[in-house]
């Protein structure tokens, strides 16, 4: 089929408004010329500009040329439709007018704001509005389908923005199901031992928070869980869990960690992965006393029992006989209307920069490390110590590891000046070393943030600005003999200082999860360059991803540190509130459909669409489109060898007008 | 702007671009939003997904007298309707085959993938091509084939070859 024959509804009346959008657009392009040649288009009966299109005004004028008679589709022509298509559309129907007897052209992202030229770029904006009014001509009345919201929803992350959320939906009386990869819920937060700059008890404040998300009967917590599946769209998701076997049965364990006692390794000999491989754990363990759930896991990997067998001594003693060495992986499926994706972040891996020594010196930490050296429930009791046990006379914290550098990451992590002050004072306090931070920049914006600072000056902890060079062993004087020596230009006195300590602190960055790629793939989200998650808008949608129904918190986003990280878990949980109490969805009218008259039954949009969404009506042997499965992506009707398939929205002849249009008014 | 017909240093190559509204659309805002200057020769048709690329679409914008036709979609593996970029991929490459047949050259007509955080790759690609194609010189499609008037077989022939080998 050739659209490009077909005539366009003669009786079309076009409103064309050229917004000005302060000086974004009009500075680059002579709006005046862009209205002169709309009015000359054919079909156009009105051709405005005006300052803010979007503003109350500026759609009031579009109302007014609606109910007066005068038009009856419109062409809008400035920011993306992306961000402004919804306004115009409501304004429409507001009007009584179809919003989708509507087009933009976007003379902002796309000309205003990327050209260099004011001739070219005019030039630029007649071809958009030219395709627009052409496109639109062809444009039908459509309305809208509504699918209701299933209200109860998925948290991906155990960490405090899950936990904030998950306790936010499930108090509102609505269903979770919050899954966390790690045994026990908390995430970083667990591991921290004060928060800055209240340094308040880390664990005082987060510890209530997952016992409550344990007891809610709102809450499904699924630990030791992975998403292995999403299907659906907003409002209707269909989700699979896998549950990984812990060979102890959670719903009887008492959590009386009898077992780990009688394990057949006296003592703990593999790496403990909660204090971050600074002590040794059993293949039965916990990974901390307020692990929530308190509930044992078997690590197969290195139980002897699955390895050569053996007694288990712990079978034995466990009165509940929780433990159950034939548990297999589980798969669960789960209905949800939204997603919160709460999957934060892992710290850089300091090895990277190997000029400061990171696992070559032992007694160079990276600041995680410290946390656990300094937590009261920690590897050493709360203890900062060397490797060879004694305590150091003087402490050295490097700033902007991994972060603030063109070789590794250029952002800000945001949160490692803050948490090496508190750093520096927990340090000072516990051991009464000279501590030394070397700095870029001090950056403290936050409530009371500025203000530690400030008493950590007078506390007598030592600030150096200056991006250190080198943590080396190698002695020129006999006071660095045994030392680590920081070698660093000191920025602000103008010579290169050497400075020996006991202990080195590497303030590590925060990075993007490993394995955020395949997490996005799997909700059908963007990532950044870096790897975070992308929000829908930097400022006004920063909890939304272009996926509807699929929200952000934490720091799986960017960097952030707790209080934004909780603001943010509000946040989502809020927008998916707001999802659930509309109580439907509207979808976008964009499906396909078929033209029976033209349709031969060959099938071959059945076996493309991925979503099944085709079917064969096998009395007229023609295709059918079920409107509430087809999502619109117009790959039938591309493949379509009759042309008999057409999106609505995205038709043939609306495409081909619009391709006339731009290249008619070049 | 030049005239197409006038080869030489004053020939503004005309470029249509089929953006994906998930990617590359959003790519190209971004780059907006960024103040990434580029060349204006290109001008954007949004559609769902490259998987609407009807090969159709490309033949009638050369034939309207585009000299280059762009077509992003997302990266593979990123598609927002899971495969519609892979289907692009394969019209698009039988749908080379059938314009070299025309005397069309390959560089004229290029697809990318890319994602909606690549606001600097849309910048890049759009500069590159618009050079590339200001080399090669206007396409006179209506010269070399005599079809003006006569669209609708070109159209035909090509969307029929391209449909039984790429679905």
């Amino acid at each position: 089929m050739s659209s490009l024959d077909n005539k366009h509804n003669g009786s079309a009346r076009v409103g064309v408004y050229i917004c000005h959008c302060g000086i974004n657009i009009a500075g680059k392009v002579h709006i005046q010329d862009v209205v002169d040649i709309a009015k000359k288009l054919p079909g156009v009966t009105v051709a405005k500009e005006y300052k803010f299109m979007c503003s109350d005004p500026g759609q009031e004028i579009i109302q007014e040329d609606i109910k007066k008679g005068l038009i009856d589709r419109v062409v809008v022509a400035s920011c993306s439709p992306l961000m402004h298509e919804p306004t115009f559309r409501g304004a429409m129907a507001k009007a009584d007018g179809n919003p989708f007897m509507f087009q933009m052209a976007n003379i902002r992202e796309h000309v205003s704001w990327v050209t260099k030229d004011k001739g070219l770029a005019t030039d630029k904006s007649k071809a958009l509005v030219a395709a627009a009014v052409a496109r639109v001509m062809f444009h039908q009345p459509l309305t809208k389908t509504q699918v209701p919201v299933n209200p109860n929803v998925l948290i991906v992350g155990g960490g405090i923005a899950g936990i904030h959320a998950a306790l936010t939906m499930a108090n509102a009386g609505k269903k979770v199901y919050l899954v966390e990869r790690e045994p026990t819920i908390g995430g970083h937060m667990a591991k921290f031992d004060k928060t800055f700059p209240t340094l308040d008890c880390s664990a005082c404040i987060l510890t209530p928070k997952m016992s409550a998300v344990r007891a809610h009967p709102n809450i499904t917590l699924w630990t030791y869980s992975d998403v292995v599946g999403v299907d659906g769209f907003v409002g209707n998701f269909k989700i699979k869990v896998k549950l990984r076997p812990r060979y102890v049965i959670e719903e009887e364990c008492v959590g009386c960690l009898e077992c780990i006692e009688a394990c057949i390794f006296k003592h703990g000999k593999f790496k403990d992965e909660f204090n971050v491989g600074l002590a040794k754990r059993k293949p039965i363990y916990v990974p901390f006393p307020q692990a929530t759930p308190l509930v044992a896991v078997i690590d197969p990997e290195t139980c002897a029992y699955f390895r050569a067998k053996c007694k288990k001594p712990c079978a034995d003693v466990c009165e509940k006989k929780a433990i159950d060495f034939n548990q297999k992986e589980e798969i669960v499926e789960v209905d949800v209307g939204s997603i919160i994706l709460a999957t934060g972040f892992k710290t850089f891996d300091a090895s990277r920069v190997a000029r400061y020594g990171y696992g070559k010196y032992p007694n160079v930490y990276t600041s995680l490390e410290v946390e656990r050296l300094v937590n009261a429930a920690g590897p050493t009791g709360g203890e900062v110590v060397l490797a060879n046990g004694k305590k150091p006379k003087s402490v050295a914290i490097i700033h902007c590891v991994g972060s603030r550098d063109a070789n590794s990451n250029k952002y800000c992590s945001k949160v490692c000046c803050m948490y090496s002050l508190k750093l520096a004072h927990l340090v000072k306090e516990r051991t009464e070393a000279d501590v030394y931070n070397f700095y870029i920049d001090m950056r403290t914006p936050g409530k009371g943030y500025e203000e530690f600072y400030e008493r950590l000056l007078l506390e007598g902890i030592n600030f150096i600005r200056g991006r250190v060079a080198e943590v080396t062993d190698w002695a020129m004087t006999p006071d660095e003999e045994e030392k680590l020596v920081i070698r660093a230009e000191d920025t602000l006195v103008g010579k290169v200082r050497r400075i020996p300590v006991d202990m080195v602190v590497l303030a590590v960055g925060m990075e993007a999860q490993p394995d955020a790629d395949d997490v996005r793939r799997m909700f059908n989200i963007s990532c950044s360059h870096e790897g975070w998650f992308l929000e829908r808008h930097p400022k006004l949608a920063p909890v939304s991803t272009l996926t509807d129904g699929v929200f952000l918190a934490g720091a799986c986003q960017g960097p952030k540190d707790i209080p934004d990280s909780v603001a943010q878990a509000g946040a989502a949980a809020a927008e998916a509130l707001a999802l659930i109490d509309i109580g439907h969805v509207e979808l976008e009218p964009n499906t396909a459909f078929v033209r029976d008259e033209f349709c031969s039954g060959c099938r071959t949009c059945m076996n493309i669409c991925p979503f099944s969404a085709i079917a064969i009506d096998t009395e007229k042997d023609t295709a059918v489109v079920n409107g509430a499965l087809c999502k619109g992506c117009g790959t039938c009707v591309a493949a379509c060898p009759s042309g008999a398939l057409q999106q609505n929205l995205f038709t043939d002849e609306q495409i081909f007008h619009e391709i006339e249009g731009v290249m008619n008014y070049v | 702007m030049s005239d197409k017909n006038v080869a030489g240093s004053d020939f503004e190559p005309r470029i249509v671009a089929f953006f994906c509204n998930w990617c590359t659309y959003t790519a190209a805002d971004l780059a907006g939003t960024a103040r990434m200057v580029y060349a204006p020769n290109a001008r954007v048709v949004r559609i769902m997904c490259s998987g609407r690329l009807d090969p159709q679409f490309v033949l009638a914008a050369l034939r309207k007298g585009a000299d280059g036709v762009l077509i992003g979609g997302c990266h593979p593996g990123d598609c927002h309707y899971q495969e519609g970029n892979y289907k692009a991929l394969r019209r698009f490459t039988l749908l080379k085959t059938l314009l070299a047949a025309m005397g069309i050259e390959e560089e004229r007509v290029r697809l990318e993938w890319i994602a909606a955080s690549e606001g600097d790759k849309v910048q890049r690609v759009i500069n590159e091509m618009t050079e590339q194609v200001r080399k090669l010189g206007p396409l006179r499609l209506e010269q070399i084939h005599q079809i003006e008037g006569s669209h609708h077989s070109a159209a035909q022939v090509g969307k029929h070859a391209v449909m039984e080998g790429a679905v």
